[in-house]
């Protein structure tokens, strides 16, 4: 699987690291559905450190789409909850 | 509920199917895409204009602050000789405020460097996927049927239309955190040229005028001095002719 950090790059993760991603994913909800954002930053922290750590960067060049993405942890609550948001925190593509 | 990674998944993948569902012509779609991508490289690297722009701003009013600093010491110290302690702990006070600006203004620096080095890393990648995508487009152009080259540029479009959404961000996030700093660069300026920060370098407060007062008086008590000595001097002359 392919696993983009926003703003960092692209990463080939195993199927252990994705099971791992996705423990880290529920607290990661559960911590932003209770508006508690130092624990979302925690894990949004650990899963771009497993990801970083066990997984094997991309070449800039490469144009494989990401099977998954992962926000950034300097976001705030409200900044992760609008990048999820209709409007969205991601500006249109240029025209 | 769908995790965090699956929400963000979903949200690029949108942005990106309204772009290629405009899609029609298979070629008129490659160079579309190509356009935008160029154009969007041109913003990041304005984007990184200005954030160094935001930072020299900075940095020119950390040089205003340091020197507002070292004159504030020399103030505080001809207070303190002049036996105005007063005068010299209003000058330490305003001081040390002005150090806690200073502290401020560097945290801010900092995170305009921090911007910075995001905004080229953004643009480095965004380069290489478009260099790569260029050399993609002109082989899907000249080797594939139509309904061929729709599946592969489907998958070559979303493969860099996943990097512009996060350049795009990128961009969005260092703009936001300029603007920012613009404000208040803006009220630190305001502040300076009102004297707040300044005052006692400024030359037009209470402080200041009192500063000047006991280097003016000590001038005139020395020249006050010099002067007597002269009369005296001038004296004893007159007594040795006599």
């Amino acid at each position: 699987m392919i696993v983009r950090l926003m703003g960092e790059g692209q990463y080939r993760v195993d199927d252990a690291c994705l099971a791992r991603l996705g423990e880290l994913d529920d607290r990661a909800v559960a911590a932003l559905e209770r508006d508690d954002e130092s624990e979302l930053d925690a894990r949004l922290d650990e899963m771009w450190g497993v990801v970083t750590e066990q997984g094997e960067r991309l070449d800039d060049a490469d144009l494989t789409p990401s099977d998954l993405i992962i926000p950034p942890s300097d976001l705030t609550l409200e900044e992760t909850r609008a990048l999820f948001s209709e409007q969205g925190l991601i500006p249109d593509l240029p025209s | 509920m769908a995790g965090l990674m699956g929400r963000a998944t979903t949200v690029v993948k949108a942005k990106l199917s309204r772009l290629l569902d405009n899609a029609e012509d298979p070629n008129e779609t490659l160079d579309y895409s190509y356009e935008q991508q160029l154009t969007l490289l041109q913003n990041v690297k304005r984007g990184v204009a200005d954030v160094v722009t935001s930072k020299k701003r900075l940095q020119l009013q950390t040089g205003q602050l340091e020197q507002a600093l070292v004159k504030l010491e020399t103030q505080a110290r001809d207070a303190l000789a002049a036996g105005r302690e007063d005068l010299a702990r209003a000058a330490l006070e305003r001081k040390s405020t002005t150090q806690a600006q200073l502290r401020g203004l560097d945290e801010q620096v900092k995170g305009l460097e921090a911007q910075q080095e995001k905004l080229i890393a953004s643009e480095r990648q965004l380069s290489a996927k478009i260099e790569a995508f260029r050399s993609q487009k002109e082989v899907i152009k000249a080797q594939y049927s139509a309904a061929e080259a729709q599946v592969r540029i489907g998958e070559a479009a979303t493969g860099i239309g996943e990097q512009m959404a996060d350049t795009g961000l990128a961009i969005q996030r260092a703009k936001d955190k300029t603007e920012d700093m613009q404000a208040r660069a803006g009220a630190m300026d305001e502040l300076i040229a009102s004297g707040t920060l300044e005052d006692f370098t400024s030359g037009g407060t209470q402080l200041d005028r009192e500063l000047e007062q006991i280097s003016s008086q000590s001038e005139v008590d020395s020249e006050l001095a010099r002067l007597k000595g002269e009369l005296g001097a001038g004296a004893e002359r007159k007594e040795l002719e006599a």
